[in-house]
């Protein structure tokens, strides 16, 4: 579903990620881990195009992203995301929040786009939450409508980026259910994360990229009780 | 010496024309600077070199140069190379001043946008929202709440130097002034009632800005806030 082929990304001279190839399965949840700085997060928005490609390719759905050819607004219709920092339209309610896209993008009529928020926002548990602003609410509560934003666009693919680690910790676990439900209802989901026990619980796969290569990647069996990398050792080592 | 202010009565057709003359410079200059300038902020925005240079080297121009200067050659060499003979004080000076304020509200579209934090821009594209949608839905509403107080500044240093178009002999307060004082030698009135009449307008302008920045103000809560704002065109650039 997605594929990725020789992905390099340059900050002018200094090169972040140093050439990576991997395939991510329909239904497939993926995890990557490393250490701040690894080179995950950029990574994870080369594949949306949030970050130019230096070179390389990324597919999605046999769909070269990074080709000029490509409309990219549409090919992110269908990649949903969610970032550390919530990135709610602060000048908008939580149902404008969900409801803007489908209406101004997918040209939905506003009364079924309504219907269809009210729906997601029932399902993140924020159901009374539709009239709020962002401001009014808690991180958790933030990051929740965040995903239901995402996926009022009806994506195939989910991106997080670290979607807890701007949490007080009473909060990660409402986000983290949410997305674990994502999973089990067979979303594609590719997660940049801290959070080793989800991994460990909801991965298919995990991935672990260092000094912007992938150094190792297996099941979550594999990577947390046998790794086979020394990196991959000495980084596990710290974190759990 | 004795201060006379009822002399002034005689000219009081004067000074009113003045006062709508500065008004009406001020108001055009500002309306259609402030729109200009949202068009030469956001091309200076734009990662198209043949498009950001252009916008960029205007605002130098228009900002590194004396007001008066601009005046000058706009009533002077301009307009009339261009039609043949002068189009009167007010076209040249109303387009002064919108041309200089173009520039100074440029830079503050500029700045305000550039002061909202890119996850907004990164969050609405991420949507599937285009460049010039996610401008004007998202980045243009949250930005003009911060652009507010600049805009006001400027509109209050626009209607003070809407008195230098009194050198192409525009019938603004200033220049009413000016006649009073040469026709009835005295110069303490005419030029004080002009300062007062300055202070009148920048007063007013003042309570409209406190008034248009608590309507807008930072918090997002709604309690007396008006319908979201909105833009009806901006440029769109970018994939």
């Amino acid at each position: 579903m997605i594929k990725i082929e020789g992905l390099v990304k340059s900050y002018g001279d200094l090169e972040v990620l140093k050439g990576i190839d991997y395939e991510v399965k329909e239904q497939e949840v993926i995890c990557i881990i490393g250490a701040s700085g690894s080179g995950k997060s950029t990574f994870l928005r080369c594949i949306n195009l949030l970050e130019d490609i230096t070179d390389g390719a990324v597919y999605i759905e046999d769909v070269k992203v990074n080709d000029s050819a490509t409309n990219i607004n549409e090919i992110r219709t269908e990649v949903g995301m969610v970032f550390q920092q919530f990135n709610l339209f602060p000048h908008m309610t939580v149902l404008d929040n969900i409801t803007i896209s489908p209406i101004k993008v997918r040209k939905m009529s506003k009364a079924d786009a309504e219907v269809l928020a009210h729906e997601l926002l029932t399902k993140v548990g924020l159901s009374d939450k539709a009239t709020s602003y962002p401001e009014q609410l808690s991180g958790g509560q933030m990051q929740r409508v965040a995903i239901a934003r995402a996926l009022a666009m009806k994506p195939k693919i989910m991106l997080f980026d670290e979607p807890t680690s701007a949490l007080d910790p009473e909060m990660v676990k409402e986000v983290l259910d949410v997305m674990k439900q994502l999973a089990h209802e067979g979303m594609t989901m590719v997660v940049v994360t801290h959070e080793m026990g989800f991994a460990r619980e909801v991965a298919d796969r995990v991935v672990f990229i260092d000094g912007g290569y992938l150094v190792e990647e297996g099941t979550p069996d594999e990577i947390f009780n046998n790794p086979k990398n020394e990196r991959t050792k000495a980084f596990l080592g710290k974190v759990l | 010496m004795s201060i006379r202010f009822d002399i002034l009565w005689n000219y009081k057709d004067l000074f009113i024309r003045g006062i709508w003359i500065t008004l009406g410079l001020t108001i055009v200059g500002y309306t259609c600077g402030v729109l200009l300038g949202l068009v030469f902020g956001l091309g200076k925005l734009s990662k198209r070199k043949w498009i950001h240079y252009p916008c960029k080297w205007y605002i130098d121009f228009f900002r590194g140069t004396p007001l008066l200067v601009q005046i000058f050659l706009i009533h002077l060499a301009v307009i009339p190379t261009i039609f043949g003979h002068s189009l009167g004080f007010f076209v040249s000076g109303a387009l002064a001043l919108m041309l200089n304020c173009s520039a100074y509200s440029a830079e503050i579209f500029r700045a305000g946008i550039q002061s909202l934090d890119k996850g907004q821009m990164e969050a609405a594209r991420s949507l599937g929202m285009p460049h010039g949608l996610a401008m004007k839905e998202i980045i243009l509403p949250q930005a003009f709440r911060r652009m507010v107080p600049p805009l006001g500044n400027e509109l209050i240093a626009l209607l003070k130097d809407s008195s230098l178009v009194t050198v192409i002999a525009a019938t603004d307060i200033l220049y009413a002034a000016k006649v009073v004082a040469g026709a009835s030698f005295r110069v303490w009135e005419p030029y004080i009632l002009a300062a007062i009449l300055y202070l009148v307008l920048t007063w007013v302008c003042t309570k409209l800005i406190a008034y248009v920045e608590k309507r807008f103000s930072t918090s997002y809560v709604p309690s007396k806030r008006p319908k979201a704002f909105s833009f009806s065109r901006t440029i769109s650039d970018g994939r």
